[in-house]
């Protein structure tokens, strides 16, 4: 039966939190009360991508795209559009501010330079029906795997299509699995790291929560190609949407006799199992994943062997992240060659980035590789938040560097990100502007990792907590500049001669501002200040009696109280009592209180 | 010494039954134990260790060694802060400051009447609502801290 409309609600985690569920109930409601349930179908689907504005709502065939939805709109959108075949106008999704501006979805800036690939069922099919899935040539991929094709005509087709590892490094994907197909042993595994664990970041669950069958797919065909008939999706506890819809996808994917044994008839047997993590970043690292998955401590073990050879329960193992995986199932059912065309030549395919911090438009992007930062965070992101001024992109979350300003127009590729002292990482891209200091920065992210290394090997385990200590010294005004060549020593060490990548990167974030903000460290140390205004203990307030009235607001709102002063009267702070909170600087309406 | 004694629900054995074999099941009983009770109370590990047959110091080295499971008891509504990137730039870090203050707690403590915890966490998914927090699975998102009072009001009286 055909509908007069499709309602399209966003269901990922950003647009329910933002209460998309009630809004579903609600159109449903509406539409059963207003006598029209025949003619429209309400699906709830995976992310749109676009956070800032939700909760999103698309509405078929006009494709009207409404942003910011509450669900006491449901009564509006079912009357005009459903009953009487109108776009609701003060819904659509503007570009500007004038009320004629309205524009559908292919208009709009934000989606303009994106391909979707990775990406391209979400916010379009209803993740819990495995159903629209296959409608969208969804398991043509493992057909043809398992009838067209030998594991080494699979190892090929991802050779062909250049495919690299989308979790960090970029290692190449068929030469993984290659080495495992070929590693001996009767028992092998194929495990999925789903434990994005970058704080910002969270491009997993949302392709998760928008298209697990993309990766169950995917999964089978790997288990094929290395023959496996065990596999784990390794899920971070703290994404329950995600688990849930994955649970739903696996049990019917076994209905459906896509998983289990004989697939497809095909006599290959293959099954999945999803263990949860339980909120340690390192287990993003492969080898700790393991021991974790084994139920242990998440520590890692020095490589070789690497889990292609010697992995889970010391068998040989296919460790890959969600990302990867659901580009296989699109390289399998289009095509390696087609693949291949996207991209740049040593990084072929799509990228996904949660782009998130001090930009106009947070929300989840895909592009094709080779696309500038300039384009992601301008073109698409919308710039900088209330017309502030960029100061740098940090990319790969406490593993990476921050990008500034002069290397905005440089195409994304793995080598270019890590020539510029920064690298892929999983996608997380933090925007920051010139409220932000760098030494602020540098200390969260070690603090970061101080708190999550594990603690077995002793060059993270105490460069760690010593690079924390001077970074804190320096947001204190208490550095010196030999603690600047400290910080680079140390740094130095802890990359070199770390167990595993969260000790070998944790001294980017701090190594990378050094080079390219050195004179802001600077500031901190010589001169005490922190020209942001972050670093609490450097920063001044003082009333400025030219043009104090004598209001006494900022008087009545200190908590400590230590301003004082007659009634229209100019008002001094008492500096030696002050506790540098900043409510009076916010509560003057005369620009009075001045920050240094 | 007398064995410290603990009830499980009929359906928390099950799940013990049925997941008691497979290999590395520890992290997804503790999981299941910590569902349960808010957190994974002492002697629980140790009916868990004398069900599993593991020793109790190896399970105590899981648990400590993974932020998720907690060793006390929350407060009846948990508070979680969100100190992801995203969110710590938007300011999240006054929030926790603030509610903190607000409770006059700090760490892993509850309030004195039983009703608040709070947890600094990270990344709960939704930068593009930051800063945000979430109580039980209510999330709030965008919150400045002259909304706390009341946000925090909301979940006093009950």
């Amino acid at each position: 039966m055909a509908y007069k409309n499709y309602i399209l609600v966003c269901g990922g985690t950003g647009c329910e939190s933002s209460k998309s569920d009630e809004l579903f109930k609600a159109l449903h409601q509406q539409a059963e009360a207003q006598g029209v349930k025949n003619d429209v179908q309400i699906v709830k689907t995976g992310c749109f991508g676009f956070c800032e504005k939700g909760p999103i709502v698309k509405v078929l065939p006009q494709e009207s795209f409404y942003v910011e939805v509450k669900p006491e709109d449901a009564k509006e959108i079912v009357a005009e559009q459903v009953v009487k075949g109108r776009e609701v106008k003060r819904l659509l999704y503007r570009k500007g501010e004038k009320a004629d501006s309205n524009v559908k979805i292919e208009d709009i800036e934000f989606y303009q330079k994106q391909f979707r690939v990775v990406l391209r069922n979400c916010g379009v099919i209803n993740p819990e029906n495995i159903d629209e899935y296959i409608a969208r040539e969804g398991y043509t991929g493992l057909e043809r795997a398992l009838f067209k094709m030998k594991p080494d005509d699979i190892v090929n087709e991802l050779k062909v299509s250049g495919l690299r590892g989308r979790g960090g490094a970029g290692f190449p994907t068929w030469l993984k699995w290659d080495l495992t197909k070929k590693a001996p042993g009767d028992v092998k595994y194929v495990v999925c790291n789903a434990d994005e664990g970058d704080p910002g970041a969270y491009m997993n669950r949302s392709t998760i929560e928008g298209d697990p069958h993309s990766l169950i797919e995917a999964m089978i065909i790997c288990g094929y190609t290395i023959g496996a008939r065990q596999g784990y999706i390794y899920i971070r506890a703290e994404y329950p949407l995600a688990i849930e819809r994955l649970k739903i996808a696996i049990r019917q994917a076994k209905e459906y006799g896509l998983l289990g044994t004989n697939i497809l008839g095909s006599g290959f047997d293959f099954d999945l199992e999803i263990r949860l993590g339980a909120g340690a970043f390192v287990c993003g690292e492969e080898t700790a994943l393991l021991r974790s998955l084994e139920g242990n401590r998440g520590m890692p073990v020095p490589k070789p062997p690497f889990p292609a050879i010697s992995g889970l329960w010391k068998k040989p193992t296919v460790i890959n992240n969600v990302e990867t995986y659901v580009n296989i199932s699109v390289i399998m059912s289009k095509g390696a060659q087609w693949y291949a065309k996207i991209g740049t030549e040593k990084s072929r395919g799509t990228k996904t980035f949660a782009l998130t911090g001090k930009i106009q438009n947070s929300g989840l992007v895909e592009v094709p590789m080779g696309t500038t930062l300039r384009e992601i965070i301008f073109d698409i992101g919308g710039g900088i938040r209330g017309g502030k001024k960029f100061k740098g992109v940090q990319t790969g979350g406490p593993s990476g560097g921050i990008i500034t300003a002069e290397s905005l127009d440089q195409p994304i590729s793995y080598e270019s990100l890590t020539a510029l002292g920064s690298m892929m990482g999983s996608g997380g891209m933090i925007i920051m502007d010139e409220d932000d200091c760098v030494v602020d920065i540098a200390k969260f992210y070690m603090a970061f990792c101080v708190d999550e290394s594990c603690g077995k090997c002793a060059p993270c385990r105490i460069g760690t907590n010593q690079m924390h200590a001077i970074l804190d010294k320096i947001s204190k005004g208490q550095g010196t500049e030999d603690d600047l060549a400290k910080l680079e020593k140390i740094g130095k060490a802890m990359t070199k001669a770390s167990l595993c990548m969260l000790g070998g990167s944790a001294a980017n974030p701090t190594l990378s501002t050094l080079r390219h903000f050195r004179e802001e460290y600077l500031e901190h140390i010589r001169d005490h200040k922190c020209r942001a205004g972050k670093c609490k203990d450097l920063v001044v307030y003082e009333i400025d009696a030219a043009k104090c009235i004598g209001c006494g607001l900022c008087a009545r709102k200190c908590p400590v109280p230590c301003i004082a002063g007659e009634k229209k009267q100019p008002h001094v702070i008492d500096q030696a009592r002050c506790i540098k909170c900043g409510e009076c600087y916010k509560a003057c309406k005369f620009g009075a209180v001045i920050k240094k | 010494m007398p064995v410290a004694q603990i009830e499980f629900s009929g359906e928390l054995m099950d799940f013990i039954e049925e997941w008691k074999e497979k290999p590395g099941n520890l992290i997804m009983l503790l999981h299941r134990i910590q569902e349960e009770f808010g957190y994974i109370p002492r002697e629980a590990a140790e009916k868990l260790s004398r069900i599993i047959g593991l020793p109790l110091a190896k399970i105590y080295g899981v648990i400590t060694f993974y932020h998720f499971f907690k060793t006390t008891k929350p407060g009846k509504h948990r508070i979680s802060i969100c100190l992801g990137t995203a969110c710590y730039l938007r300011g999240s870090q006054d929030l926790l400051d603030e509610t903190q203050s607000i409770l006059n707690i700090k760490g892993d403590e509850i309030t004195d009447d039983g009703l608040f915890s709070i947890d600094a966490v990270r990344c709960l998914g939704c930068c593009g609502l930051a800063p945000v927090l979430m109580i039980d699975n209510e999330i709030y998102g965008k919150v400045v801290k002259e909304q706390l009072p009341e946000i925090i009001a909301k979940y006093r009286s009950n």
